[in-house]
């Protein structure tokens, strides 16, 4: 009775507002729904580079890989169509008033993002289930678009985003009412091409990564043999390559936000006031005041340095100072976006001298390398992909705080009047634990089981493989 | 231009009902299969049968979404202010139905077993339901316009919206049964054709028999659309009823094929007459299309967005159609030819 007589009230006083349960719950969803788009959008192309190699070399271990790996694609395919699909539902849930305001601009990229995820859907579809029904080489193009229906998919989603940060391609009149778009100046908005290029190579990154760990993982268990070998080769190579690309691409965009949203930059470098000469600082925080920054290690001028190499250390950064308080990040929410830029940043450098460990071996050694050590770190290097690339999401989203249209729409005056949403949110939350919980013992129950088939049988549904009592081919494995 | 794309959103409504609801009515029908034993042929059967492409459909969902919220903005606020909970109950349905469904064959034991096709079949019933009882307050003008809140229980739990959300139901049903009857017969399972056909039937019937009172109902709560309906639309609720008695007398015969074609085309119709009947509301009697409607660059941009739709996806599901077609792909409960050794890929 304590207990009720305590939680009773709290939960009473939090369901009077619904914007933080609705930003919590768009948040957490977009946060589980993240995890999946590497793997939908490039999977397909690791999963395609593997069945070249079968087809052109006749390599029955690149084949095994491909096949198995399309079975692992579909279901984190299927998983993340599903939480795709609850997202979709979250903009009207819990943001009806933006989408009633600013549907006809910020909706368009949407309806070209269907496109390409009908496509992806499709192919994925015919792929899966075309091994042994199609010829091989046919069948290995069906697989192609895929790859490249993930790609734009997920440039189209990022358009969306990266309006509101920079929206564009409308006009409103005197009400404040959309009466005009311009649909290629909101597809195309100033923010788009960087962010597309930084969450695209985001993806191929943290989908190279998070498959080679799971190959890494199995070689420290002892499955040393080549078709191990190869399902790590793959994915790591393709995001050793793309994290200097990352580094480039996100330098770049930096500075966009630097020169665009100079209130999001300040809260990315923690800089409270404007001025020349600002340090960069590792870790540390705003005091209570929000007035100076606390702890840390300042790297002097770094900041002004970086943000414009060509005025080195007399570049003015703006400062927090600069807007109202009422129209940028608070204080905690700078605090959250300075750490999570020093995590996206601290992480993605060491993601990066991993991969020129790796390839200073494939140089020197004409080989991967070869030390327990190594095998240890790549493991980790999933997770580690996975922990940057949702540090650099928070970034992006909460240095865009107050505003959920940059400029135009507060996120306030966005969300849903319904006082119901913790509820929601609680059973989104159970409801995702269960599925995430679910989609890796899923994942691992098929690779144990194809491991004790050691074959490939591919008439089963939905997409796992099954037990042995129901297959009667079993393909034999060299 | 407004008009067009209110048509091609209805059409996506009927190709949802009609795709969709067929999955949804095989749930219902693996609910109903009774305990383990009992149910064991049907619920094989319906696995079997909507196994390639159950997550494709609700892209039809979602595509009716997207020209919504782009199309009619205003519309879809007014939509999701009042409906949220039959729209919040849909979306948890979604998404149990869908892990259900693909976790189920993936998990051994039968208690999982059971709890994932139990969460598979409820949500089944419950997610049809709600989207019939949303277009039933939507008909009988339960959403206000303008960016204002109806009643949150009232505006889905009326009787209009009682009645069209179990004529959800019945219709999904329905047409998963004709479906079925189309598979068990591909598969050669004279026992599960005679079980699907009989409920089939009986749903049929049921379906007419609820179509009929919620015509009663909407005479007097939702005046307008009623007046559609028997006039402007009467042309396609004739042929709804053309279509629903002619795939009964096939079924009766036990002509599956045609069965199922009819079948289609009476829901089909069905959707289309309550769009051609709230014509030229969206809202009825508080918002119509054209007052709703977006800018023109935006209705410009979803026509390139439809038209490129069909030019790319086209091909697409024809290929995968033609692929299901020549029994390539393992469908229709029909013994997988593609399932022999493999050969030398290469070679």
């Amino acid at each position: 009775m304590g207990v009720s007589g305590a939680v009773g009230p709290l939960l009473a006083v939090a369901a009077a507002d619904p914007v933080p349960w609705a930003r919590s719950q768009m948040a957490f969803t977009l946060a589980f729904h993240i995890i999946l788009v590497p793997l939908g959008v490039s999977w397909a192309f690791m999963t395609l580079i593997a069945n070249y190699r079968a087809l052109k070399h006749d390599d029955h271990d690149a084949l095994l890989l491909a096949q198995r790996w399309s079975k692992y694609m579909a279901v984190t395919f299927a998983v993340g169509a599903v939480t795709g699909t609850v997202l979709s539902f979250e903009f009207g849930l819990l943001w009806p008033r933006f989408m009633g305001r600013w549907g006809e601009a910020f909706g368009v990229p949407f309806a070209f993002e269907g496109i390409f995820f009908f496509t992806e859907a499709i192919f994925v579809a015919v792929y899966l289930f075309g091994w042994r029904r199609l010829r091989p080489w046919a069948h290995f193009w069906t697989g192609v678009p895929i790859a490249v229906a993930g790609v734009f998919g997920a440039i189209s989603v990022v358009a969306a985003n990266a309006w509101m940060n920079a929206p564009s391609g409308f006009t409103l009149d005197s009400q404040g009412n959309v009466v005009d778009v311009d649909p290629w100046g909101v597809i195309f908005n100033k923010a788009m091409p960087l962010q597309a290029a930084h969450m695209v190579v985001a993806a191929y990154l943290v989908g190279g990564f998070l498959i080679a760990s799971v190959y890494a993982a199995g070689m420290l268990r002892g499955r040393t043999d080549r078709y191990h070998r190869l399902g790590f080769i793959i994915p790591f190579t393709v995001a050793a390559i793309m994290t200097p690309v990352q580094m480039a691409v996100g330098d770049t965009l930096a500075r966009w936000v630097y020169n665009e949203q100079p209130t999001k930059f300040a809260a990315i470098e923690l800089v409270p006031k404007t001025s020349s000469d600002v340090p960069e600082t590792l870790l540390g925080h705003l005091n209570s005041d929000g007035t100076a920054v606390v702890g840390g290690i300042p790297i002097p001028g770094l900041a002004s340095w970086l943000s414009d190499p060509s005025t080195g250390k007399s570049t003015v950064v703006q400062g927090l100072d600069a807007v109202p308080a009422d129209d940028r990040p608070t204080d905690s929410e700078a605090n959250v976006v300075h750490l999570a830029w020093d995590v996206m940043v601290g992480l993605g450098t060491l993601l990066f001298l991993i991969a020129v460990w790796y390839a200073a071996s494939w140089i020197f050694r004409r080989r991967m390398p070869a030390s327990r050590w190594f095998l240890r770190v790549a493991a980790c290097c999933g997770v580690l992909a996975v922990v940057t690339m949702e540090a650099g999401w928070v970034v992006t989203e909460v240095g865009r705080q107050p505003w959920i249209v940059y400029n135009h729409m507060r996120v306030e005056d966005a969300a849903t009047g319904n006082s119901g949403v913790w509820i929601t949110f609680v059973a989104v939350f159970v409801l995702y634990a269960a599925l995430g919980v679910t989609t890796i013992v899923v994942l691992r129950g098929m690779s144990k089981r194809f491991r004790r088939r050691g074959g490939f049988v591919d008439h089963d549904v939905p997409y796992g493989p099954s037990d042995d009592s129901q297959t009667s081919t079993v393909e034999p494995v060299s | 231009m407004s008009t067009l794309i209110a048509v091609v959103l209805l059409l996506a409504v009927a190709a949802y009902a009609v795709f969709g609801g067929a999955d949804f009515g095989a749930g219902f029908w693996d609910l109903t299969a009774g305990g383990p034993d009992k149910g064991e042929a049907p619920r094989q059967l319906i696995e079997r049968s909507i196994g390639p492409v159950w997550e494709g459909n609700h892209v039809w969902l979602i595509f009716i979404f997207v020209v919504t919220w782009t199309a009619f903005p205003e519309a879809y606020e007014s939509i999701w202010l009042t409906m949220f909970v039959p729209l919040t109950l849909a979306a948890l349905g979604i998404v149990f139905r869908g892990a259900s469904f693909a976790f189920r064959k993936s998990v051994v034991t039968l208690r999982f077993r059971r709890i994932y096709g139990g969460g598979f079949a409820i949500s089944s019933v419950i997610v049809p339901f709600c989207f019939g009882a949303i277009v039933g307050g939507i008909a009988s003008g339960q959403v206000p316009a303008g960016g204002e809140a109806g009643d949150p229980v009232d505006s889905w739990l009326n009787l209009t919206s009682v009645v069209t959300g179990v004529l959800a139901i019945a219709v999904a049903a329905y047409l998963a049964a004709v479906y079925l009857v189309w598979n068990a017969r591909g598969a050669g399972d004279t026992t599960m054709v005679e079980y699907f056909r009989r409920r089939a039937l009986a749903t049929a019937v049921a379906t007419g028999v609820i179509s009929v009172v919620g015509l009663i109902v909407m005479h007097s709560k939702a005046p307008h659309v009623f007046d559609g309906l028997t006039s402007r639309a009467l042309p396609f609720v004739v042929l709804s009823v053309l279509c629903g008695v002619g795939a009964l007398v096939l079924l009766a015969r036990d002509a599956a094929r045609g069965a199922r074609v009819l079948a289609v085309l009476a829901v089909a119709s069905i959707i289309v007459a309550w769009g051609v009947a709230q014509w030229p509301y969206l809202l009825p009697e508080s918002l119509t299309v054209d007052d709703a409607a977006a800018p023109a660059g935006t209705l410009n941009a979803l026509v390139v967005a439809v038209v490129l739709a069909v030019l790319i996806v086209g091909p697409g599901f024809v290929l995968l159609y033609t692929l299901a077609q020549r029994q390539l792909l393992p469908e229709e409960g029909v013994e997988d030819v593609g399932d022999r050794p493999l050969e030398n890929p290469a070679g």
